[in-house]
């Protein structure tokens, strides 16, 4: 019966990497593992973990790696430190206890880091101290003698230099050879000798006395100041924005014209008669669209995403966090969750992955729902056409231009939504209770340019991966349901309109009349579930133009004479909020494990969207554009 | 640390780490989560970050305004922290 538990498990031994968040863990097991990592989830929870294997040994004898979420303890606070505490003791569902604990300690900041080593200590495994960042505290004169450290705690200590290529070559040598692994400790349940014993360690090393880290006081003097620091956010927000959408145009356009150019390609090999014709429907018009508006997003995402990497490996992140605070403060929420509204402006589900770095779970929940409401780059397609189309193109006192002044206004519709939406939430979900936020803000450090790589291609693996496969599923149900039934002979009409999604489009026009939506727009919203901005192509298909090439251009003009402004303003209205995004949804089921909130994420934003659409085409009619 | 370093901190009041003027070196006296409200593993996770007696704290800069959250230095390490997560540590200046 053992035998078949121990063979669950990869064969080779396990080493697990333990540290406190910052002590650059994760630089170290880059180095240690190269890029042959494999990203997933513990069983049952949500947090990330990475595996991997020790680089230059053959696949089965060379130690797997796994990489603990940080901790600054064993008595957890968060999921993540859950795990790290569960996976030690040996109790987390699915994993072996490790055979070896390696110990990473920021050198800088042994005070803190060595509390934890002492924890792991007397949970009674193997541990060897890997001594990283040693060469900078070396600079900042608290240099730590590797062997007298290693006699105060009695445990193998190896410096490391987690930034620096070949930086793990004496932890390297240690985890290849089992032979020099250290015998585990007696476990100890008394954790009241860890301060003195912290104290004693701390004095043998000549490390009693603190050694300010001026460099950080005195960045931290402007980021942090109470006007120059939020003066500094606002402009890197800006500029972060500037790069996401002036930078991805060109790569997103030729996305777009290669998508279209492959699936001309494919057309002219493919029956365009019979039975065959389906097929090629399905090949061109359902599988490469399809991956071309998955592949479409990647340009921003990983814009955006290396300018969070940038900030994050840096240090600024969680200062940014801490100066919107207090305005997060105000609807109920707390700065951790700035991150991950940051990112929903690119695409709402690297922004809802994003919040697994918030402990508490109602703010994570919050954070959440208000995810979709960041406008994200799938709304710009729908809203270029509408505005394009009904907002005259003139300059406004002081040279702003009408047109960039709306655009404007919608992306502030968004935030302004999603910001009484959480206060709303508040009133009612809100405890009494102080949240919690003791958030570090770590020593400012250049970041290393292999770490943002190696990041970046990660983000973009599991994006095309988890995402893809469900954009991919859906545009390919859709185009089904767009499809299927045939128009009838002697049908006049454009075959959607004869289709399922027809169908269902007539029957929702019900629905949108009072909000002022004709059924071609309705027709156009249910292709629009897989990706909001296929609306456009959709709608350039009811309103039979045919050709994905320009279907923007010649579209704008059909519009402009067939709905009333009023009309278009409510669209506009209905995109900052509806729930069009049902890859959103299925995101936000795999994080919470259930159907319940993506249920109700998708009512109150329909709700919304609804009410605003409804606002905003009266108050439209009733100012003369109907 | 030093003897005078100790007998210096033990002259100074103890007030509370929300009371302590901006970048004034204080010593931490002792952690209580219940004397600020707030529920008791607070205390212990706020030693888990180093907020232990005899440690070195300096309150860094504070939101404005309001002066909550604030960033205060503990040890070697930096933390922002709530007014009532900051209430919970008594300290005495230097």
């Amino acid at each position: 019966m053992k035998a078949s538990v121990v063979h669950l498990h990869a064969p080779g031994p396990l080493v697990a990497l333990v540290g406190n968040p910052n002590c650059g863990k994760t630089a170290l097991f880059n180095l240690l593992t190269g890029s042959r990592q494999k990203v997933a989830n513990y069983a049952g929870v949500t947090v990330e973990r990475k595996e991997g294997r020790l680089t230059g040994g053959g696949a089965g004898r060379a130690p797997r790696v796994l990489d603990l979420p940080g901790a600054y303890s064993l008595y957890p606070r968060s999921p993540d430190e859950r795990v790290t505490a569960d996976v030690l003791a040996g109790r987390a569902v699915g994993e072996k206890r490790p055979d070896l604990v390696v110990c990473v300690v920021d050198a800088t900041n042994l005070r803190r880091n060595l509390r934890l080593v002492l924890a792991v200590l007397r949970q009674g495994l193997p541990v060897v101290v890997a001594l990283n960042m040693a060469d900078l505290a070396q600079r900042r004169g608290m240099a730590v003698d590797p062997q007298v450290l290693a006699a105060a705690l009695g445990v193998p200590v190896v410096p490391t230099v987690g930034v620096r290529r070949s930086g793990d070559a004496a932890l390297h040598d240690l985890l290849a050879d089992p032979s020099r692994w250290p015998p585990p400790p007696p476990p100890q349940a008394d954790a009241s000798h860890d301060d003195a014993r912290l104290r004693s360690v701390l004095e043998v090393l000549g490390h009693a006395q603190l050694h300010p880290d001026r460099l950080t006081e005195r960045i931290d003097r402007v980021v942090l100041h109470p006007v120059s620091g939020p003066l500094l956010l606002a402009v890197l927000l800006f500029l972060v924005f500037q790069a996401v959408f002036a930078w991805a145009r060109a790569p997103m356009q030729a996305v777009q014209s290669a998508t279209a150019f492959v699936a001309q390609w494919v057309y002219g090999f493919m029956p365009h008669a019979g039975p065959g014709r389906w097929l090629t429907s399905l090949l061109t018009d359902g599988l490469i669209t399809g991956l071309g508006g998955v592949v479409v997003f990647l340009p921003q995402i990983l814009i955006l995403f290396f300018f969070i990497l940038v900030l994050e490996e840096s240090g600024y992140l969680p200062r940014a966090a801490f100066l919107l605070d207090r305005l997060m403060g105000g609807v109920g929420l707390s700065g951790r969750s700035f991150i991950p509204l940051l990112s929903s402006f690119a695409c709402a589900i690297p922004g809802i992955m994003a919040t697994r770095s918030i402990s508490d779970p109602r703010d994570r929940l919050v954070t959440m729902l208000i995810a979709p409401l960041m406008t994200c780059s799938a709304r710009l397609p729908v809203y270029t056409l509408l505005i394009g189309a009904f907002v005259p193109s003139r300059s406004l006192a002081g040279g702003i231009g009408l047109q960039g002044l709306v655009l404007f206004v919608l992306y502030l519709a968004g935030i302004v939504g999603a910001l009484a939406v959480a206060w709303l939430l508040k009133q009612f979900t809100a405890r009494g209770e102080v949240r919690m936020l003791m958030m570090e803000l770590p020593a400012y450090h250049w970041p290393a340019p292999q770490h943002v790589a190696l990041g970046l291609l990660q983000r973009a693996r599991i994006f095309l991966q988890r995402v893809g496969g469900v954009i991919l599923t859906l545009t390919l149900a859709l185009w089904f349901l767009a499809s299927f039934p045939t128009p009838p002979a002697g049908a006049s009409g454009a075959p959607i309109e004869y289709s399922a999604a027809g169908l269902i489009g007539h029957l929702l026009a019900q629905v949108f009349a009072p909000i002022g939506f004709n059924w071609q727009i309705s027709v156009a919203l249910v292709p629009g579930l897989a990706a909001r901005e296929v609306v456009v192509s959709s709608l350039a298909t009811v309103y039979a133009l045919g050709g994905n090439q320009d279907a923007a251009g010649s579209l704008a003009p059909v519009i402009a004479q067939g709905w009333t402004t009023a009309t278009a303003f409510a669209l506009l209205a209905w995109f900052v909020f509806a729930p069009q995004c049902l890859s959103t949804l299925a995101a936000v089921r795999r994080e919470t494990g259930g159907w319940r909130i993506p249920a109700l994420m998708a009512g109150y934003l329909f709700v919304l969207a609804y009410l605003a659409a409804w606002i905003t085409y009266r108050t439209a009619i009733f100012a003369g554009l109907g | 640390m030093d003897e005078g370093f100790r007998a210096a901190a033990q002259a100074a009041p103890s007030i509370s780490l929300c009371q302590l003027g901006l970048q004034r070196p204080a010593l931490v006296r002792s952690v209580n989560a219940a004397a600020a409200g707030l529920p008791p593993e607070r205390a212990r996770q706020l030693a888990d970050i180093g907020f232990v007696p005899g440690e070195r704290v300096m309150v860094v800069t504070r939101a404005w305004p309001g002066g909550d959250p604030m960033v205060v230095l503990v040890g070697h390490s930096r933390f922002a922290l709530r007014g009532a997560e900051a209430a919970c540590i008594q300290v005495q200046e230097v």
